[in-house]
């Protein structure tokens, strides 16, 4: 009995530890068997030569050799690097029309509407539309180069151009994703600090690089991290436009990854796990780099 | 038409199995569970058709039927062989096989075929065969062949070819009418497959091709480089459309129906389309893919479509029953007819539809394919293997000149992968 009451008064006296402890337990839960022990498995198959069916083969690091010759992976390592570089362009494009539209004239609510409504449109759609634009033949591209009396170009079928092809249609949506997120930044921006800025003598980029600007950084932040999640799950858009085509030129490691071990002609889970594990290790950067932007926040809001 | 068919058909089949196989029919009872990849309508409409009819002449047997979609069956038939398999489903023939009877999650049938299961089938069997033994039965194949403008040959004053030397003046006479002798579109990739499976078949033979295919021959063979040297002087030419690495096989079909090219080498599917869009049989024709070289025999790509029984099946008596109930000749007939699947009954014993271009790939295929029938490249070839070529097929129809590129990535894939 005695026992009892003892652990009655120790919950008694860690309720405020152990109540918030007993809320994230589900959560945490589901976030290991989902999240967490994938992450390890993918690491343990990594290690095998497996299809998948029967039993596999234990190989050691030859998956990761394999993927240190192959160039598919090459290509693809590259590709994500253009995604993730150039998709970055949403973020000054989305504050530049946030900026334009954050007046008050006629109508503002509607061409807002109509700015955002790119992001929207499933990322399929956006895929279909924008390989109709660039059809060769028949594609608007094409039409529009010819008023100018410009030869034709087959975007999506040049290995050198197709990657960029895809990204443009990427930034479509991601620059509106980016606009709404200023715009509602904007919504909070400190109409005295202007004043007071505008008293001092600050206009146009000085007023914006130094005033407005810092008190966009949380809006800026989430801007970041958003384009740099939807950068390395630029999946869909090529699964749509090109199928990783043509010949493999516009792969990035998460469509590479599909097709080695998911695809028709695929099904070596290992290999595909070595891919899943380079691309986990080069998000573990980001991530990293997000949990300790937070965690310095979260430090420096308590002080 | 059908339900008069139906009634004398289904007592047929039921007789010629009470013949063929050693075991009682009405004893059949309990559930037989069927995954079809047949998901497309008219094969779907033929599906459902044999099961229905099928479960008329059992009464007490229950039939569960599911039906996926096609191309997500390529990857769902793992999933659903490992875990509560069901007691039939379809696949396809040769190396496609490979992984799951190597898993030995297809059932070894070859009792059945012993025991006379599947007469008439014999001239199939071997596609079906791995290791010795028989993991299916097929029930339909199909021709590929230059499916041609009937009416721009007759305009330019052109016949069929039969020799490389006619193929190229016929197509040079195409190229200075402003056309492209042969539509594609490789976005898919494997429509290349069937460039390459016809031109090395015609200038190596069919044994090479296939040995070829098993990894016995590097990719930087001088006779592997002949074919290439031979598909580059079409494409030096001008004889295929431009673009064709953005355009999937159905978008390549207008350029052909609008007059901007002449010719498609496709497997007879194609038919349906170009008639759904307006070409009569006046306008459209079939020529066997020509001769190159002539001292080796004509190999033609006929891909099989089959029926296997997962090892793990509950309903085996049931599921042997429905095999040869599939693959008997009354029932061959009927599926592969003109309102089925247009296309060429397995059984020898059945039927070939009254329509041009089946007679015409039957006896193409019976006739005149003494070299042997393969599959198709990504059937014939490992997975793996069939994927990285069919990229590097691609890349040299848009860069010819990256040739030695592509065959050294080639080979160093054939090394690793036929360990």
């Amino acid at each position: 009995m005695t026992i009892v009451t003892d652990t009655g008064t120790w919950v008694r006296r860690n309720r405020m530890t152990v109540t918030p402890l007993l809320f994230l337990l589900p959560g945490i839960l589901f976030f290991v068997v989902y999240v967490i022990s994938p992450i390890f498995q993918s690491f343990g198959i990594s290690l095998y030569d497996w299809d998948g069916l029967g039993a596999g083969e234990y190989i050691g690091l030859d998956n990761y050799r394999e993927l240190m010759t192959d160039r598919a992976f090459e290509t693809s390592l590259r590709n994500n690097v253009k995604w993730l570089v150039l998709y970055l362009l949403a973020i000054p494009a989305g504050l530049f029309i946030a900026l334009f539209l954050n007046q008050t004239v006629m109508g503002i609510r509607l061409y807002k509407s109509l700015f955002f409504f790119p992001f929207v449109l499933s990322q399929v759609v956006v895929g279909l539309v924008f390989s109709w634009f660039f059809l060769p033949r028949e594609g608007l591209l094409n039409a529009m180069l010819g008023l100018f009396g410009l030869e034709p170009v087959n975007i999506l079928g040049d290995p050198q151009l197709a990657t960029y092809g895809i990204i443009v249609a990427g930034l479509w949506p991601q620059t509106a994703y980016c606009m709404i997120l200023y715009l509602t930044g904007l919504n909070a921006v400190d109409p005295e600090q202007i004043e007071a800025g505008r008293l001092d003598g600050a206009k146009g980029w000085r007023m914006l690089w130094h005033v407005v600007l810092p008190q966009l950084k949380p809006a800026t932040f989430i801007a970041f991290v958003v384009t740099i999640i939807g950068a390395l799950r630029s999946f869909d858009l090529i699964s749509i436009m090109t199928n990783g085509g043509p010949f493999g030129s516009t792969r990035v490691l998460s469509f590479l990854m599909f097709e080695k071990a998911l695809g028709e002609y695929g099904f070596r889970m290992g290999y595909g796990s070595a891919i899943a594990v380079v691309l986990f290790l080069i998000m573990l950067v980001f991530i990293g780099y997000f949990l300790w932007q937070m965690w310095r926040d979260e430090r420096a809001a308590r002080r | 038409m059908r339900s008069i068919v139906k009634t004398p058909l289904a007592v047929l089949a039921a007789t010629t199995m009470l013949s063929g196989a050693a075991f009682a029919q009405d004893s059949l009872s309990g559930t037989l569970r069927i995954s079809s990849d047949m998901s497309n309508p008219a094969p779907r409409a033929i599906m459902e058709g044999l099961v229905e009819d099928f479960g008329a002449m059992h009464p007490d047997l229950d039939i569960e039927l599911t039906i996926v979609d096609r191309e997500a069956w390529k990857t769902q038939i793992r999933n659903v062989l490992s875990a509560n398999p069901p007691d039939v489903v379809n696949w396809y023939a040769a190396n496609r096989m490979g992984p799951y009877v190597n898993a030995g999650l297809f059932m070894d049938i070859s009792d059945w075929w012993e025991a006379g299961d599947y007469e008439g089938l014999d001239s199939v069997r071997g596609a079906l065969t791995m290791d010795g033994r028989q993991w299916g039965i097929p029930y339909t194949y199909y021709q590929w062949g230059v499916y041609y403008r009937e009416d721009i040959y007759n305009e330019l004053g052109l016949s069929e070819p039969t020799t490389w030397e006619e193929e190229l003046a016929n197509c040079q006479v195409i190229v200075e009418s402003g056309r492209a002798c042969y539509t594609i579109g490789t976005r898919f990739l494997w429509t290349a497959g069937g460039w390459f499976d016809y031109l090395n078949m015609r200038t190596n033979g069919f044994d090479f091709h296939m040995a070829l295919a098993r990894g016995e021959v590097p990719w930087t063979d001088e006779r592997v480089r002949q074919t290439f040297a031979n598909w580059r002087v079409l494409i030096d030419m001008g004889a295929f459309i431009e673009d064709h690495q953005t355009y999937s096989w159905q978008d390549a079909l207008p350029l052909m129906i609008n007059g901007e090219a002449a010719a498609y080498l496709m497997g007879n599917f194609v038919v349906p389309h170009l008639h759904d869009a307006g070409l009569t049989d006046d306008q459209i024709d079939f020529y066997q893919f020509p001769a190159i070289n002539p001292d080796v025999a004509m190999g033609e790509d006929a891909p099989t479509d089959t029926f296997h029984v997962p090892a793990g099946a509950q309903n085996v008596e049931a599921a042997r029953a429905f095999l040869a109930y599939v693959a008997s000749p009354e029932v061959q007939t009927e599926i592969n007819g003109p309102d089925g699947l247009g296309q060429l009954p397995v059984n020898a014993n059945a039927s070939v539809a009254d329509d041009e271009f089946n007679q015409q790939g039957f006896t193409m295929l019976s006739e005149n394919a003494q070299g042997g029938i393969a599959q198709f490249f990504d059937r014939d070839f490992p997975a793996e293997m069939a994927a990285i070529g069919m990229e590097g097929l691609q890349e040299f129809m848009v860069f010819p000149d990256n040739l030695d590129d592509i065959l050294g990535r080639l080979e160093q894939a054939r090394q690793r992968i036929y360990r």
